[in-house]
């Protein structure tokens, strides 16, 4: 069987996703990873030449709200779990190359 | 190096936030100088267990600006996830649309000089949502508010059609006038609803080859200004880099500056190699959206006539200026009243210079529109008949409608009450003229003879005659009277 993911590409996944993995954890999870992609790999046996692209598993659509204002949980509910605060701001690390915004 | 030619090739992504009252995906109520974090909930906090449910409004603003950016609405649409970690966006990834943006394709014209406009087209215009703010202001630790976390926003990709920095900020205007004509947008620069990232190159030719420049983003403008000046500024520097390393575009060399407002420059941002690996796959908590034709018909039919295309109708149709077509054109409000005034009966320039001249002077006073002046177009056509007819001067005719809009009276009866009416009654002007031209014997000497005093003479007697009145003759009618009697 063709290997499908190398310990390099589950490091890069591992970055990404800001988890911090032992070499024994990238070894284990190449393997378990590997033998997942492996499984999904089977569908590949299928003929989907006629079939549309799934975009969500539930067969409905516009499942919408009206734009009516609901309550706010209010400063202090949404601070109460944040590790630390400054005044009514959520405080975290110096933020040095700033890209915020959407 | 004479030989030396180029042109700035520039794309814009821009990011428009909606007039909705909510966010996109949950009831927290917008907001603008709130108490931070104020304004969020489980959804925009991304709490474990929350689920985002559709603003239908937001949906409905977003495929009325693309039928109005000619793009083609997709009859499917649906959400994608950004991933990216960021303080600012507590889900850790954004919801977008990634593959099957809500429009593609279309295109905005932009005014040019002299009457001409120019199509700059789009790639697509999708939905996403903002993120929240980052405040650095505090020494060693950074600040977060999430108020603004979940804000729907609509994000329009054109084409690289610009090559100005003029093009780029008439872009910018252009689109700032149609959201705000759709009502999809406050699009206040202010507040940071319109921001603006401008992709920017150079194409360069010399000794008959041709160089391009590697590709600058620049990132997160909120002035119509640092846009434009950013352009300029990334133009210049481009040119003297290219001068003195011939750099030229490459796979991989695109790079990302900010904007320096204080000292007007862009400065290279570093970012890290697999910043740009967002991971984009569909949101399983949202389902797709649908268009139907009958539901695109019913957006469609809430679209309205254009501001360029309507400020060009203004220059062909009634012969106004460019400029005072672009003037009547920039808010929806005031292109309607002067429309509504115009039916009524009125002069177009006539209407024009009123509501230039002292209607939008007022509405601007009193940080409203045209229309929530208080008074009704066809009472300023009223006026400006009176003013057309003589009955009132042009200066009274303002002084008139500023009253109109404190007491809500008639124009006529302002016109009266504050004594502003014209003598154009010829019998009696003449008895005035005759008058006046028995009291100053030795000017109507002056005018006959016709000699270097002559012009002022006949200035003196004329006032005189508006003096007599006081003020309220029709100079024109008592000049036609002079003109007869000193001949």
């Amino acid at each position: 069987m063709q290997q499908q993911i190398d310990a390099d590409q589950v490091r890069k996944v591992a970055k990404l996703g800001r988890l911090e993995l032992t070499d024994a954890e990238v070894e284990a999870f190449t393997e378990q990873l590997g033998a997942i992609l492996a499984y999904v790999e089977k569908m590949n046996e299928l003929d989907t030449t006629d079939v549309e692209p799934l975009a969500h598993c539930l067969p409905i659509s516009n499942v919408f709200r009206d734009d009516v204002v609901g309550p706010s949980l209010g400063t202090d509910n949404a601070l109460a779990n944040a590790p630390q605060r400054d005044g009514s701001f959520f405080k975290v690390p110096k933020i040095l190359d700033d890209s915020s915004g959407a | 190096m004479s030989d030396l030619s180029y042109k700035v090739i520039v794309g814009l992504e821009i990011h428009v936030q909606l007039a909705t009252r909510t966010k996109m995906f949950c009831g927290c109520a917008l907001s603008f100088g709130e108490e931070a974090n104020s304004r969020v909930c489980p959804v925009c906090l991304g709490m474990p267990g929350s689920l985002p449910v559709m603003n239908k409004q937001a949906v409905e603003y977003a495929m009325l600006a693309a039928l109005a950016l000619h793009c083609e609405v997709a009859s499917f649409t649906k959400w994608d996830r950004k991933s990216y970690y960021y303080p600012d966006l507590p889900k850790n990834y954004q919801i977008s649309q990634y593959d099957l943006p809500l429009g593609s394709g279309g295109y905005i014209e932009i005014p040019l000089e002299g009457g001409r406009t120019k199509r700059i087209r789009l790639i697509r215009a999708h939905l996403e949502e903002d993120a929240g703010k980052n405040l650095h202001t505090a020494g060693s630790f950074s600040q977060v508010d999430l108020n603004r976390a979940g804000t729907p926003l609509l994000e329009i990709v054109t084409e690289p059609d610009m090559n100005s920095a003029a093009e780029v900020r008439a872009l910018a205007v252009e689109l700032q006038r149609i959201v705000r004509y759709l009502g999809v947008s406050e699009a206040d620069m202010q507040k940071g609803h319109m921001r603006f990232e401008p992709n920017i190159n150079l194409l360069i030719e010399r000794a008959g080859l041709q160089f391009r420049t590697p590709i600058v983003e620049v990132k997160n403008l909120n002035s119509f200004r640092a846009l434009e000046r950013s352009v300029a500024y990334e133009t210049q520097r481009q040119l003297d880099v290219f001068l003195e390393t011939g750099i030229t575009m490459q796979m991989g060399n695109k790079s990302t500056r900010g904007w320096n407002d204080a000292d007007e420059t862009t400065v290279l941002q570093r970012e890290k190699e697999e910043a740009h690996d967002y991971r984009y796959f569909p949101d399983p908590d949202l389902v797709p959206v649908t268009t139907t034709p009958e539901w695109l018909d019913e957006i469609r039919s809430r679209l309205c006539e254009l501001p360029v295309a309507r400020q060009m109708r203004y220059v062909g149709e009634y012969g106004l200026s460019d400029y005072d077509a672009g003037v009547l054109t920039a808010e929806r409000a005031t292109a309607e009243f002067f429309e509504q005034t115009v039916v009524a009966g009125a002069d177009p320039k006539r209407v024009c210079n009123l509501l230039t001249q002292a209607g939008l002077k007022l509405a601007n006073e009193r940080g409203c529109d045209m229309s929530a002046l208080g008074i009704a177009p066809a009472a300023v056509a009223n006026l400006a008949q009176m003013a057309d007819a003589g009955t009132v001067s042009a200066t009274a005719a303002s002084t008139i409608l500023q009253a109109m809009t404190e007491t809500g009276k008639a124009p006529e009866l302002l016109a009266e009450e504050m004594n502003l009416v014209q003598t154009s009654d010829a019998g009696e002007l003449e008895r005035i003229v005759d008058q006046v031209l028995a009291e100053n014997v030795q000017a109507v000497e002056d005018v006959v003879s016709g000699g270097k005093k002559s012009k002022k003479a006949r200035g003196f007697l004329l006032g005189q005659v508006i003096q007599k009145t006081k003020g309220q003759a029709n100079p024109k009618v008592v000049s036609e009277i002079l003109d007869r009697k000193l001949s």
